[in-house]
């Protein structure tokens, strides 16, 4: 058997790893299943914040309730190395059951829901509803000065609808950030 | 099924079951019915300390010096604050302890109660995992797979918070077999085809080097075996970081000594020129691998260790092998010695002989003084004296620990106790009541210093009461040695607060303890004060008057690499640099 592994041959060398200039930071959805017990978000989050990692969105919620676990979706960015930790990290954490990576385990979606509150008269107000319905946007609330859409779709796509709702008088916007999965 | 039982019956009945022998405790109001079930059995001691960072403390001493699981008893609020140093102490160093605390009862959680604190939240960053317990039927569970938690994988701290009420309630007991444990299950089979590579570069390896460390003493017995083993049948050079000593004999041939800010020379430079680093249970630790660009820069690495996020996470290995040290160090054995490999011996022996004129620099050498005492040749004698008994060691933190750690020699595991990772004044005395509860008729000694030591002072009286025969060999420099070293170095000699200008009469301190006080200032007075000491059956705080300048050779300045050391005789100003300087 011949040695597969030379040194400096990984292009994850520790050497450059530590220097903050070389390295390349990489946007990563993390789905993390988790036992869903008190205490359990605070874990994760405190992981996040207490070793510097960042957070670009992070949403939770039970699916199965009779086996009381959760799923939380975070979504991240840091560089090769820093999201191996992460993925290490969250592993230690006594109630996480499993950590998969959707940016590396192959294709995923990821779809994000959110709500805008857009007020406006006479020709802004036109514009905005025009401007909904080309992007699928379903109004869910409205009086005579303010519309509430609802939008679902990638997280880029509700960026370049909040973009465009700001001049015509975006006064609120709730997003609740990425859920994801794995297709196939 | 079982008869129902109240909450804190069950908290005695679950440690009786997990086989714990001995609690270090403090008692108040919310663990009143805990300790009542405590004065109605004998089966399980209690140690009263005096102050609860001391119960956690002792835990860990006494789960360090035998392998077993420590356990600390604490109150709601400062009690459980109390512990938190403890707490963080113990999970740098993967130590595993259970503090079991009392709570306000739940129907009050929430209204900044009397001694109410949020006990999980302020513990949640330094426990390896922990439990607020609101149901009593739950309870004995949630003990029993602490004790889970705490052992197994890379071990640590945890904490489980009990609320008055649920102490006070009554619920069925879970037996320790029924105990549904999480699915907490760490790996401990490491990968056979990177074990199969690291075997091969061992056969062509011609430069090199073993460091092992703290995971070692934690995979077990067995684990130390199999590395003396490895080490047998290699003849490769060993060194070892600060928690991992004794898992490889002081005496052994390979020996190199300790490495990293404080370590060996030739320990060091050999890790510095290794063609093959082999880490075995340690973590690259800032203390170890100093400037990490260039740490055993033109070395293949490979890197043993249970807990997955301690590989890549400041050292890129070559070689990853996830899993429990005897468990890979036995599979490693079998595939070296059916593969028949052997050793390159030509050039490990030349390896060998550029690493025998490294040690020819007697890097630890000193002059000792025919007037006042110096710290290394006290340690010296110090291990003169003492090495043929059954010795535990235990330290506080600073200059002396490092001494400690130079110049005592460790010839088995899990006799030498010390705050490497977080590096916790007050630590040693605690710890050595906890090993001397775990080993009544052994000689523990805590080398300390006189600043460490006032920090848990108040524990004498916990040695007076329980007659635990603890050795406080304090190298009295009148200075906080450590901090002192660093202005000299880095500070322009600008002493800010680093001594103590109205420190007791330690002899006079013992005495009014009920425990002996010696003195000794004169060099030639030493050997009969250390005897004294060791024949003196009860406590005894052993004042050694030190040399108080005395600085803490080698050292390896904050932001340099290994190949940068300081020498005893080197000229220390100005050694470290601006960007250095802000390192710790
Ligand atoms: C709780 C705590 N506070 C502060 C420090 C920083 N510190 C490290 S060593 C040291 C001095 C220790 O003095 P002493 O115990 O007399 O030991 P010496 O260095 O003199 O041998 C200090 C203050 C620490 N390690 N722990
Ligand atoms: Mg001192």
């Amino acid at each position: 058997m011949t040695l597969k592994i030379k040194k400096g041959t990984s292009k994850h060398s520790a050497y450059d790893l530590r220097n903050p200039n070389s390295s390349v930071s990489e946007r990563h959805t993390l789905a993390v299943i988790v036992d869903n017990e008190a205490g359990v978000l605070a874990r994760v989050i405190g992981l996040f914040s207490g070793r510097g990692y960042n957070i670009e969105s992070l949403t939770v919620a039970e699916i199965d309730h009779t086996g009381h676990t959760s799923r939380i979706t975070i979504v991240t960015t840091g560089t090769p190395a820093v999201i191996v930790q992460i993925k290490a990290q969250l592993g230690r954490i006594v109630p996480v059951h499993e950590v998969h990576d959707l940016t590396v385990e192959g294709p995923s979606v990821e779809r994000e829901l959110a709500l805008f509150k857009v007020s406006g008269q006479g020709e802004k107000r036109v514009e905005a509803l025009r401007l909904a319905d080309v992007f699928r946007s379903r109004v869910v609330d409205s009086t005579l000065e303010t519309f509430t859409f609802e939008l679902t779709g990638s997280p880029q796509k509700i960026d370049a609808f909040a973009d465009l709702m700001r001049p015509l008088g975006l006064k609120e916007l709730a997003r609740t950030g990425v859920a994801a999965l794995s297709r196939g | 099924m079982t008869k129902p039982m109240t909450g804190a019956k069950m908290v005695v009945q679950a440690l009786k079951d997990q086989g714990v022998e001995v609690v270090f405790g403090y008692p108040g109001g919310a663990v009143l019915p805990i300790y009542d079930e405590i004065f109605q059995q004998d089966d399980i001691r209690h140690v009263l300390v005096r102050h609860e960072q001391a119960a956690v403390h002792a835990a860990e001493g006494y789960a360090r010096s035998t392998g077993k699981v420590g356990v600390a008893l604490v109150t709601s609020g400062p009690g459980a604050t109390n512990a938190v140093t403890g707490l963080t102490d113990a999970l740098m160093d993967s130590i595993p302890i259970i503090v079991l605390s009392g709570q306000v009862p739940t129907f009050m959680i929430g209204n900044d109660a009397f001694q109410e604190a949020d006990t999980v939240g302020i513990t949640r960053p330094c426990t390896k995992h922990n439990w607020l317990v609101k149901e009593t039927d739950a309870l004995s569970g949630v003990i029993h797979e602490a004790f889970h938690v705490a052992a197994s994988g890379r071990p640590g701290p945890v904490l489980i918070d009990i609320p008055k009420d649920v102490q006070f309630a009554s619920g069925r007991y879970t037996q320790r077999e029924k105990a549904r444990l999480s699915r907490y299950q760490p790996q401990v089979k490491g990968d056979a085809e990177t074990i199969a590579a690291l075997a091969q570069a061992m056969a062509t390896a011609k430069k090199p080097v073993i460091y092992s460390g703290g995971g070692v003493i934690n995979s077990g017995n067995q684990a130390s075996q199999l590395l003396r083993e490895l080490v047998a049948e290699t003849d490769f050079p060993i060194t070892s970081t600060l928690m991992g000593l004794g898992a490889y004999p002081a005496s052994g041939k390979n020996w190199l000594g300790m490495l990293g800010m404080h370590g060996l020379y030739e320990a060091n430079l050999a890790t510095h020129g290794c063609d093959l680093l082999i880490n075995i249970g340690a973590r690259f630790d800032d203390r170890i691998t100093g400037r990490v660009d260039d740490f055993s820069p033109h070395s293949l690495k490979a890197h043993i260790d249970i807990d997955a996020s301690s590989i890549n996470k400041i050292v890129h290995v070559d070689l990853p092998i996830l899993g429990d040290v005897a468990n890979v160090l036995e599979d490693l054995l079998r595939i070296w010695r059916d593969q028949g490999s052997v050793t390159n011996r030509e050039a490990v022996a030349k390896w060998w002989r550029q690493i025998e004129e490294w040690r020819a620099v007697e890097c630890l050498k000193f002059s000792p003084s025919g007037k006042v005492i110096k710290p290394q040749h006290a340690l010296s004698r110090l291990e003169a004296l003492t090495k043929d008994h059954d010795r535990y060691i235990t330290t506080e933190v600073g200059q002396h620990q490092m001494w400690a750690a130079q110049y005592i020699g460790f010839e088995a595991p899990n006799r030498w106790m010390t705050s490497g990772g977080l590096g916790t004044m007050g630590y040693g005395h605690p710890a050595s009541i906890g090993v001397q509860m775990a080993h009544p008729d052994a000689l523990v000694i805590n080398v300390a210093g006189e600043a460490s030591w006032l920090m848990n002072m108040q524990e004498l009286g916990t040695a007076v009461q329980y007659r635990l025969p603890v050795k406080q060999f304090i190298l009295n420099n009148e200075r906080l040695g450590m901090v002192r070293q660093w202005q000299e170095l880095l500070h322009g000699e600008r002493y800010s607060h680093s001594w103590s200008e109205a420190l007791p009469d330690f002899v006079k301190l013992a005495e009014a303890f009920g425990a002996k006080g010696i003195q000794c200032k004169d060099p030639d007075d030493l050997d009969d004060a250390i005897r004294e000491m060791i024949e003196h059956p009860g406590p005894v705080i052993f004042d050694c008057l030190v040399e108080k300048h005395e600085n803490c050779f080698p050292m390896i300045p904050s932001g340099e690499p290994h190949n940068k050391m300081l020498l005893a005789n080197a000229e220390t100003q100005g050694q470290i640099t601006a960007p250095g300087a802000v390192l710790v």
